[in-house]
């Protein structure tokens, strides 16, 4: 699960993380109300979506006056805010964060992560603050600096402060580094979180130490331990088909292509995505029903598919194993029944009664295509979609 | 002969009485010799009473002196399942399977942590488990769809496990062992722990391994491969469609940092001499062709 930069701040302020002052805004006059109570000279109007690379898509606007602070807040409230990560249809701003403004001295990373091969969590920073840290990697990795944390001692004074000199924070500001990174990793390890970047972390003109941007990810696994985090979710920000899927225990991901794949498992969902590509279309979704792909499951499955205009067919892959083969026909014909299917259906399956379950489809009256392989299937879908 | 597991396992199973534990340690035991395999059942509330007649226990260390068997497989819920681990381990067990999906990856992280310097082995968690064809079969796996054989098979996905078990099939080969390691990011075995046991198993002659997006495991395996395994490998990686920063069902299945694509790995893997292929209905054929 991702929260928005102001969410995130409140979160890392919880666990003495420092950030500037600022006041999360949901209309114009909040934004006036905010920098007025904020006071000084300067703000930041910051445009709050689970997006990077606000500030080159112009959702972000430092305002030297109130009447700045107004005409950016009108500004950017409401647009469609177009960055590399949202896509080209780009996502509609509806909440804002009004920060005090800070006189940068210095940008730098630090970032956490979940390290799969030392099974750590490991601390991530660069003195290259503001830039993306995988182009930081492309470019100049020795500017990259990593440290395991190991899980019984914590980052240790140590750790942190070797690689705060080793970034550039001076030494003046060193121990205020090391507090900083400290409470970032007792968020990450307290909230459960996936991951976590501070891009940039500033040092300013009076030596302070603070996190100008917080982007948090949560392990969707651990959200039961956190109901504070899951009141934060903002549905706004998330794929409307997705959402609907996770109601009914289902793994959905919108796509770009055309052909609506029903899948149970995650890696065989993948293949079927991969076999489709393979021979010469696009799937239009990942859809993994899981293993019990019950009627209702699958008829939920179907209409979400059949909800994305794009999708001109469909391709069902249920390796049944346990489940049978007369199990899953009579889900496909009940969901194809109530959707009114009106795009070709191809279905491979494999199971107990998988001869059973192929006479039922093909006596059903339903225009269903079935194959004997995957190869198979996604030669016939992609055919019947390109009306061949 | 075989890895992990054969019919002289004796195994406990933690979380016996859930619905879940219920119904699979029922299909485990009726398959092959699981009558004589699945010895106990581990539940603190109820000690003394019996699963069918497997008797439960309060505690893996109880089960595992009064029956004797040194394996656990767990289906206990995802908040309880890591403790469940730690127990095992404690107990000093052979080797611990866990099948529970959703186990929190920080839980993991402390029992992995905790697990350092121990005799146990972990399969998974979030996986199928493994079989033995034909002898035992521990897990949630279809046992009908194998067959023993000489073909070992190591993958992070469940139902593309059965899939390259049941191309094996068409092709007329049975497998040695078929071992699932789970979807999660933070694991146990890895594909490159799996890899050893089957290059050193004299009844194994060549293994398919399935990979998918996300982390290194298949290319330090593959670099491994290159050097020290004596049998033929072929393998495929699932997600060469999957979009950057999308968790694609598994939790292990991202791809982040511009790190963990299909198309990469499958790059090191075909560099490390290992036959790949792009399409994942042609699995038991490509093994086949290397024999």
């Amino acid at each position: 699960m991702n929260v928005h930069e102001y969410q995130g701040k409140e979160i890392l302020r919880r666990f003495g993380v420092a950030t500037p002052r600022g006041v999360p805004c949901f209309s114009v006059a909040d934004a006036d109300a905010a920098a007025r109570e904020l006071g000084g000279k300067v703000w930041v109007v910051k445009a709050q979506i689970h997006a990077g690379g606000r500030g080159k898509g112009g959702g972000v606007k430092v305002a030297k006056s109130l009447a700045e602070v107004h005409q950016y807040a009108a500004g950017i409230l409401g647009m469609t805010l177009v960055t590399h990560q949202t896509g080209p249809e780009g996502r509609v701003v509806h909440r804002l964060l009004v920060e005090e403004g800070a006189d940068i001295r210095k940008e730098l990373y630090v970032g956490m992560v979940v390290d799969r091969g030392t099974q750590r969590v490991t601390l991530i920073a660069s003195s290259e603050g503001g830039m993306e840290i995988e182009e930081v990697a492309a470019h100049a990795p020795q500017k990259i600096h990593r440290a395991a944390i190991d899980p019984g001692a914590g980052l240790t004074d140590s750790q942190a402060e070797d690689v705060a000199r080793k970034i550039g924070v001076p030494e003046a500001s060193v121990p205020q580094a090391r507090l900083f990174m400290q409470g970032l990793y007792r968020a990450f390890y307290e909230c459960d979180a996936s991951l976590a970047e501070i891009n940039p972390l500033i040092l300013t003109g009076d030596g302070k130490v603070l996190a100008l941007d917080a982007k948090l990810n949560f392990d969707d696994n651990a959200l039961f331990r956190h109901p504070d985090i899951v009141a934060m979710r903002d549905l706004d920000e998330e794929d409307p088909a997705e959402v609907e899927a996770s109601k009914f225990d289902l793994s959905y991901i919108s796509l770009s292509g055309n052909i609506g794949c029903l899948v149970n498992g995650a890696g065989l969902a993948m293949a079927t995505m991969d076999v489709i590509k393979l021979f010469g279309a696009e799937p239009a979704n990942f859809l993994d029903v899981g293993g019990g792909a019950t009627t209702q499951k699958v008829t939920e499955a179907f209409k979400l598919m059949l909800k994305n205009p794009k999708v001109k067919g469909i391709l069902v892959n249920i390796f049944g194993g346990i489940m049978r083969g007369d199990t899953i026909a009579e889900g496909v014909i009940a969901a194809a029944h109530e959707v009114k299917l009106a795009v070709p259906l191809v279905v491979r399956m494999k199971g107990t009664n998988e001869e059973l379950g192929r006479k039922m489809l093909k006596e059903s009256g339903l225009p269903i295509i079935s194959a004997d392989n995957m190869a198979d299937a996604a030669q016939k879908i992609v055919a019947a979609v390109k009306g061949k | 002969m075989s890895i992990l597991i054969d019919k002289n396992t004796r195994v406990m199973t933690q979380g016996i009485t859930g619905k879940t534990g219920a119904f699979h340690t029922r299909l485990c035991r009726d398959y092959a010799n699981g009558k004589s395999c699945f010895v106990a059942g581990v539940n603190p509330s109820k000690a003394g009473e019996n699963f069918e007649g497997i008797p439960i226990f309060g505690s893996v260390q109880d089960a595992k002196q009064q029956t004797g068997a040194t394996v656990s497989v767990i289906y206990v819920p995802p908040p309880y399942a890591a403790a469940a681990i730690d127990e095992a381990v404690d107990a000093g067990l052979d080797l611990v399977i866990c099948i529970t999906e959703g186990i929190p990856v920080r839980d993991m992280i402390a029992t992995r942590y905790r697990m350092q310097g121990k005799k146990t082995l972990l399969v998974g968690p979030n996986c199928p488990g493994v079989i033995t064809p034909d002898e035992i079969k521990i897990g949630i796996m279809p046992g009908h769809i194998h067959k023993k054989g000489r073909i070992g098979v190591v993958s992070r996905s469940g139902t593309l496990t059965y899939e390259a078990v049941g191309q094996l099939i068409e092709q007329g080969l049975g497998q040695s062992t078929a071992v699932g390691i789970g979807g999660d990011p933070v694991n146990g075995l890895k594909h490159l722990d799996v890899m050893r046991m089957f290059n050193d198993d004299p009844d194994t002659d060549a293994v398919i391994m399935v990979g998918e997006i996300g982390g290194e495991d298949e290319e330090n395996c593959a670099r491994w491969i290159k050097w020290n395994m004596k049998k033929p490998v072929v393998g495929f990686i699932a997600g060469v469609t999957a979009p950057p920063g999308k968790r694609m069902g598994h939790a292990g299945a991202i791809i982040s940092g511009g790190k963990g694509t299909a198309a990469e790995k499958l790059a090191v893997m075909e560099e490390c001499g290992i036959r790949v292929t792009r399409n994942p209905a042609d699995m038991g054929r490509l093994l086949k062709s290397v024999l």
